[in-house]
C-alpha cells in the first residue's frame, strides 16, 4: 500500500472515529451523571437524519436543516426523558435495557409511519462537496474534512461546557454524588433532563451530518449504537475523554482492518478467499481489540473517578 | 396453604395443558406450533433466570449459546442427511437425544471460554463484553460459506426421537414441554441448593460470600456454564421447530427478545420465563394479524409493563415473590 | 388466559377473511412490511393487489403478513398460514436468506410457491422442486447480463459484493461472462454503511470500471460517497442497486449509472404501458423492478387459475408452467427447473424533468436462463 493511501485511510478512520465520539460523548455523558443505559440512543440518531432530510427538502438550505436536526433530536430526548427516561433512574440495568429495547421498536415504527417505508434523500451542501488533493497524489472529500472539523470542535465545546460553565460544574457534582448537589438546591430533575437533551442532540447532530454520506432510513442507527457502546466500554464509561480516545481507536482499528487484512491475507490465501477471510476478520477485529483492552482493564482505558 | 403464586402456576401448567386439547376441538394445528414455541423460548428463559434471576448476571450475549445450539443440530442435521463425514471424520446424526448433549457440549464449552473471560468484569462492562462475543460470533456465522453463510441452513426434515414421530406437531410439542418441565425442576433444585444459595448470595453481599471461603467468580462461572447450556439446547429444539437455523438466531435482537421474555413473566420467579414467552408468542402472533404496525404497539406494551408493573406479570398476578 | 386471547385471534382472522365463496383461492404472501427493508415489500404488497383489483376475481384472496425481514418470524407466518389460515399458495418473499428458511419445508408440505423476488441458487439447481416457481430471476442472472455488458467498453473491473451467500453468487455471476481482468475484488461488510476505505482502495486500483452488488441501504450510502468522491471511474451495477425504491433517496448521483435488469419502466408492450400507467394512478409513485414481478406472479396466477382447478395439484402446476400471461417484461417462460427464460437488458439512470428513472439502453442476453437448470432433476 502506497503512503498517499495510508494517509487516506487514516483520515477515513479518524472521520469515522469522529463521527461515534458524537454518539458516543452523548452515552456516556448519560451514563456518568445518571447511571442510565439507552439503548434507543441510536434512535435518536435516525431523529436527527430524518429531521435534517425533512427540513432540507422544505427549506432547500443544508445549515437551517442541521439546527433543525438538533433541535428535532433534542426534543425528542427530553419528551423521552419526560416520558420514560425519568421512571428508570432507580431501577437496575436490566428495566432499562428493556424499557428503551420497547423504545427503539416504539421510534423506529413512528419514523415509518411518518415519513413513508422508501429511504430519504439528502445531499451535502453545493458549499462543501468536491475533493482536495492530499499529499501524494490523491483527493480526499472537503465534507469529511468538515465532520473531523465539528467533531473536534464539539469535543473542545464538550470539554470547556464540563470543565468551566455552571452546567458543567452540576454535571460533574452529579456523576460525583447524586445526594448531594440536590441538597445543595440544584433542581435535579431539570438537569437530568437539560443532560439527556445535550446527549440527544449529539446524536441527532451526528445523524445528521452522516445522512448525506449514507441512506436516509428507519433502522439506521443501529449498528452505530452497537459501535458506540463499544466505543465507551473501551475508553471507559462516564468518561468524556475516553470517549474521544476510544472512538478514534475503534475507527481507525475498524478501517485499516478492512483496509489492510485481504492484503495480508491474499499471499497466504489467493485473492478470492482472502477476500472473504479478510472481510470475516475485519467484521470480527473491533470486537476482539474491545475484549482484549477489557481482560487487561476490565473497567475501559480511562476509568470514570479515578 | 396454598399461595397466589402457586395458584397462578397451577393456572398456567392446565393452560399448556389445554393447547392440544384446543387445537383438537378448533382445528386449529396451528395453536400446537404456538405451544411449542412457548415452550422452546420459555426454556431459553429458564436459562438466562439462573444467571440473571439467581446471579444477578445480567448479559447481552445469550443469544450466542442459543444460535450455537441451533448450529449444533443444523450442522450435524445436514452432515446426516448428505452422509458426508464432518470435523476429524466423526459422522453427523438426525437423533435429538444426541443432538441435545452435543449441544450441551458445545455451549458449555464455549460459555466457559467466554466466562472464564468476561466474568472478571462486571455491571455495564460486563453487559457489554458479552454482547462483543456475541457479535463476533455472529458476524463469524454470517461470513462463513461452509453452513450457508447469512441464507443459514435449511435442513427439510425435523430430526428424530426413538419411538416418536417428530414431524407431527404434537409429539414435538410434548418433547417441548417434557424438557421445559425438566428445566424448571432444575431450576428450582438449583435455587434450593447450597450452591443456589451461594450464588443469591454472591449477587447480594459479594465480599461476605468470599469470607466463607467460596469464590464468587467461580461459583458465577459455574452459573454462566449451566445457563448456557439450558439455552444451547433450547436453541437446538428452536431450529428443529424451524427446520432452519440462521445468524438471525445469533443476533443482539435475540439477546434482546429474550430479556423481553424474562422481565415479562418476572425476574427469578419459578415461573416467569414461561409466563413471559407465553405473553410474547401471543402478542406477536395476535398483533401480526391485525396490523403491519404491530411492532409499535408491542413496543408500547412493553414500555407498559416495565413502566407499570414491576415484577412481570407473575408478580401482577401474585404479588411480591416470597421466600422459602 | 392464553385459551381466551387465541380464541379471540381466531376470531378476529376470521372477521378478516370475509365469507367464504365457493371454491376459492387463498394466497398467503409473506412480504417485508417493517424496517429498513420495507419499501421493497410494500411495492411487492401494493402491484399483487392492484392486479388482483384490476382482475376483479372474488374468488381469489389474499392474506399479507410481515416477516419483519426475520428468516425465524418468516418460517413461523408460513407454518400460521399452512396450517390455521390454510392457504392454497404462498408468494412475497424479498430476501434469498428468508426464502432459503420458508421455501423448501413449504414445498416439501405440497403447497406451491411462487417467487416474485430472490432466486438463490440451491433452489435453481439441486434442491429443485415441483412446487416452487420463480417468476423473477435466478440471483445471478442481473450480475451475469452486466458481466457480459462490461466487455464490450472495459478490460479491468474493480468488482465488490457483500461478505454474504447473495454477495459470493453475485461476484460469481458477474465473473462467469466477464472476459478482462479484475482491477480488485472486495467483500465489505453486510450491512456496511461507509464506504470511505473501499473507494480509496477503488481509486489506487487503476480500474477502467466498477462493477457492484450493494442492495438496499448499502448501495445507497456507497453511491452517494462515490459520486461526492469524484473518483470518476464508470460504475456498473445490477438493476437492485438502482431500482425505483431507490433512486429518490441517491439523487443525482446515480444518473448516468448503468444497471442490468429484466424490466424497465420504458420496456415497450402495451402490458407495461398499462401497468406503469395504472401502478402510477394507483399509488402516485413509478414502479420498482419488484412491484413488476409481482404483478407478473399475480397475473400469472390468475391465467393458472382460469385454466384448471387449485385442487388438482398436478393440473394447476401444469397451468402455471405454461406461463400463459401477458407479461410486462414482454415475453416470459419457464425453465425446466421453472425458473424464468427472459431476456436482460441494460438500463441507464436518467433525470427527466425531476424524476430520476431508468432508460433501457441495450438488450443483453435473449431468452437467457440460469446456469443450475442443469442440475436440477424435474
Amino acid at each position: 500500500m502506497s503512503s498517499a493511501l495510508l494517509v487516506e485511510q487514516l483520515l477515513n478512520g479518524l472521520q469515522l472515529g469522529v463521527m461515534l465520539y458524537l454518539m458516543a460523548a452523548g452515552l456516556t455523558l448519560i451514563f456518568g451523571v445518571m447511571g442510565l443505559i439507552n439503548l434507543a440512543h441510536g434512535s435518536l440518531y435516525m431523529v436527527g437524519a430524518f429531521a435534517c432530510a425533512a427540513v432540507a427538502a422544505w427549506t432547500g438550505s443544508f445549515f437551517l436543516a442541521l439546527i433543525g436536526a438538533l433541535i428535532a433530536a433534542a426534543a425528542a430526548g427530553a419528551l423521552m426523558e419526560i416520558l420514560v427516561i425519568r421512571r428508570l433512574y432507580g431501577r437496575d440495568h436490566l428495566d432499562q435495557v428493556l424499557a428503551t429495547f420497547a423504545l427503539i421498536l416504539v421510534f423506529s415504527e413512528a419514523t415509518r409511519w411518518l415519513f413513508g417505508p422508501f429511504p430519504l434523500y439528502l445531499d451535502i451542501p453545493a458549499i462543501l462537496q468536491g475533493t482536495v488533493p492530499l499529499p501524494g497524489g490523491s483527493r480526499y472529500q472537503i465534507y469529511r474534512l468538515a465532520i473531523i472539523g465539528v467533531g473536534i470542535a464539539v469535543a473542545i465545546g464538550l470539554y470547556l461546557l464540563i470543565s468551566r460553565t455552571r452546567l458543567g460544574m452540576r454535571i460533574r457534582a452529579g456523576e460525583s454524588d447524586r445526594e448531594m448537589i440536590a441538597a445543595l438546591g440544584v433542581d435535579i430533575r431539570t438537569l437530568y433532563t437539560v443532560v439527556f437533551a445535550l446527549g440527544a442532540g449529539l446524536a441527532g447532530l451526528a445523524g445528521a451530518m452522516i445522512g448525506p454520506l449514507q441512506s436516509v432510513q428507519v433502522g439506521m442507527g443501529e449498528p452505530v449504537l452497537i459501535l458506540a457502546f463499544v466505543v465507551i466500554v473501551i475508553g471507559g464509561i462516564g468518561s468524556n475523554r475516553g470517549a474521544l480516545i476510544g472512538a478514534i481507536l475503534v475507527g481507525v482499528v475498524d478501517t485499516m482492518g478492512r483496509a489492510l487484512l485481504p492484503g495480508v491475507l491474499s499471499g497466504l490465501l489467493g485473492p478470492s478467499a482472502a477476500a472473504t477471510t479478510g472481510s470475516s476478520l475485519a467484521s470480527m477485529l473491533i470486537y476482539l481489540v474491545m475484549v482484549v483492552i477489557l481482560v487487561f482493564r476490565p473497567r475501559g482505558l480511562f476509568p470514570a473517578g479515578s | 396453604m396454598i399461595t397466589r403464586e402457586r395458584l397462578v402456576e397451577i393456572t398456567l401448567v392446565l393452560l399448556l395443558a389445554a393447547v392440544p386439547i384446543a387445537a383438537q376441538l378448533l382445528n386449529e394445528p396451528f395453536y400446537l406450533t404456538l405451544a411449542t414455541r412457548v415452550a422452546i423460548l420459555g426454556l431459553a428463559a429458564v436459562g438466562l433466570n439462573i444467571a440473571l434471576g439467581l446471579g444477578g448476571l445480567v448479559s447481552f450475549g445469550h443469544a450466542a449459546f442459543f444460535g450455537v445450539g441451533g448450529y449444533v443440530a443444523g450442522v450435524l442435521a445436514i452432515h446426516a442427511f448428505n452422509g458426508t463425514p464432518m470435523l476429524l471424520g466423526l459422522p453427523g446424526t438426525k437423533l435429538m437425544p444426541f443432538i441435545w448433549i452435543v449441544a450441551i457440549l458445545v455451549s458449555g464449552l464455549v460459555a466457559l471460554g467466554i466466562g472464564a473471560l468476561t466474568l472478571r468484569t462486571s455491571g455495564v462492562y460486563f453487559i457489554m463484553i458479552t454482547l462483543a462475543f456475541a457479535q463476533m460470533i455472529y458476524y463469524f456465522a454470517i461470513s462463513w460459506p461452509a453452513y450457508g453463510g447469512e441464507d443459514g441452513l435449511s435442513f427439510y426434515v425435523r430430526n428424530g426421537f426413538p419411538g416418536v414421530d417428530t414431524l407431527k406437531p404434537l409429539p414435538f410439542l410434548l418433547i417441548c414441554y417434557a424438557l421445559l418441565a425438566l428445566g424448571l425442576i432444575l431450576f428450582q433444585v438449583l435455587r434450593k441448593s447450597r450452591f443456589g444459595a451461594a450464588l443469591q448470595g454472591a449477587r447480594q453481599n459479594e465480599v461476605r460470600v468470599a469470607a466463607t471461603g467460596i469464590s464468587p467468580y467461580r461459583i458465577r462461572l459455574v452459573a454462566f456454564v449451566i445457563w448456557a447450556m439450558i439455552t444451547g439446547v433450547a436453541g437446538a429444539l428452536y431450529a428443529d421447530l424451524n427446520r432452519f437455523v440462521s445468524p438471525a438466531m445469533l443476533s443482539w435482537h435475540m439477546s434482546g427478545e429474550l430479556i423481553v421474555l424474562i422481565v415479562l413473566g418476572g425476574v427469578g420467579r419459578r415461573f416467569g420465563p414461561v409466563v413471559g414467552a407465553g405473553l410474547y408468542v401471543l402478542l406477536e402472533y395476535w398483533l401480526g394479524g391485525i396490523t403491519e404496525r404491530w411492532q409499535l404497539f408491542l413496543g408500547l406494551m412493553l414500555l407498559g409493563v416495565v413502566l407499570f408493573a414491576r415484577g412481570g406479570l407473575i408478580g401482577l398476578l401474585a404479588g411480591k415473590p416470597r421466600h422459602g | 388466559m392464553g385459551k381466551i386471547l387465541a380464541a379471540l385471534a381466531f376470531a378476529l382472522s376470521a372477521g378478516v377473511a370475509g365469507q367464504a365463496l365457493a371454491e376459492p383461492i387463498k394466497i398467503g404472501m409473506i412480504t417485508t412490511l417493517s424496517g429498513g427493508g420495507a419499501g421493497l415489500g410494500i411495492d411487492v404488497r401494493d402491484a399483487f393487489q392492484l392486479a388482483l383489483k384490476q382482475a376483479g376475481n372474488a374468488e381469489i384472496e389474499l392474506v399479507v403478513e410481515d416477516d419483519a425481514q426475520k428468516p425465524e418470524l418468516a418460517v413461523q407466518i408460513a407454518d400460521k398460514m399452512i396450517q390455521s389460515d390454510k392457504v392454497d399458495l404462498l408468494t412475497g418473499i424479498i430476501w434469498s436468506n428468508l426464502a432459503m428458511a420458508v421455501v423448501p419445508s413449504v414445498t416439501a408440505q405440497e403447497i406451491i410457491y411462487l417467487s416474485p423476488n430472490a432466486g438463490p441458487s440451491p433452489l435453481a439447481g439441486a434442491a429443485c422442486n415441483a412446487n416452487y416457481f420463480n417468476v423473477a430471476y435466478q440471483n445471478d442472472n442481473f450480475h451475469e447480463a452486466a458481466g457480459e455488458y462490461a466487455n464490450i467498453d472495459y478490460s479491468n473491473t474493480f468488482i465488490m459484493a457483500p461478505n454474504y451467500p447473495a454477495g459470493q453468487d453475485a461476484l460469481t455471476g458477474f465473473k462467469r461472462y466477464y472476459k478482462g481482468t479484475l482491477a480488485g475484488e472486495v467483500y465489505t461488510q453486510v450491512g456496511q454503511t461507509d464506504y470511505a476505505a473501499e473507494i480509496a482502495q477503488i481509486r489506487a486500483s487503476g480500474a477502467d470500471s466498477v462493477f457492484i452488488f450493494l442492495p438496499g441501504g448499502m448501495g445507497i450510502a456507497f453511491t452517494k460517497q462515490y459520486a461526492q468522491s469524484d473518483v470518476g471511474i464508470p460504475l456498473l451495477g445490477p438493476g437492485f442497486s438502482f431500482s425505483q425504491d431507490v433512486l429518490g433517496a441517491i439523487g443525482d448521483a446515480a444518473v448516468g449509472v448503468k444497471n442490468s435488469a429484466s424490466w424497465s419502466p420504458d420496456l415497450d408492450n402495451p402490458a407495461n404501458a398499462a401497468f406503469v400507467e395504472a401502478f402510477q394512478a394507483e399509488y402516485g409513485r413509478l414502479p420498482s423492478v419488484y412491484a413488476a414481478q409481482s404483478f407478473d406472479t399475480a397475473n400469472l396466477i390468475l391465467s393458472a387459475a382460469a385454466k384448471a382447478s387449485v385442487t388438482d395439484k398436478d393440473a394447476f402446476r401444469a397451468a402455471l408452467k405454461e406461463a400463459d400471461f401477458a407479461s410486462v417484461r414482454g415475453k416470459f417462460s419457464f425453465n425446466t427447473n421453472q425458473h424464468p427464460i427472459q431476456d436482460l437488458y441494460m438500463r441507464e439512470v436518467v433525470k427527466e424533468g425531476d424524476v430520476i428513472t431508468n432508460k433501457i439502453i441495450a438488450t443483453v442476453f435473449t431468452d437467457h436462463g440460469d446456469a443450475y437448470a442443469k442440475d436440477c432433476s424435474l
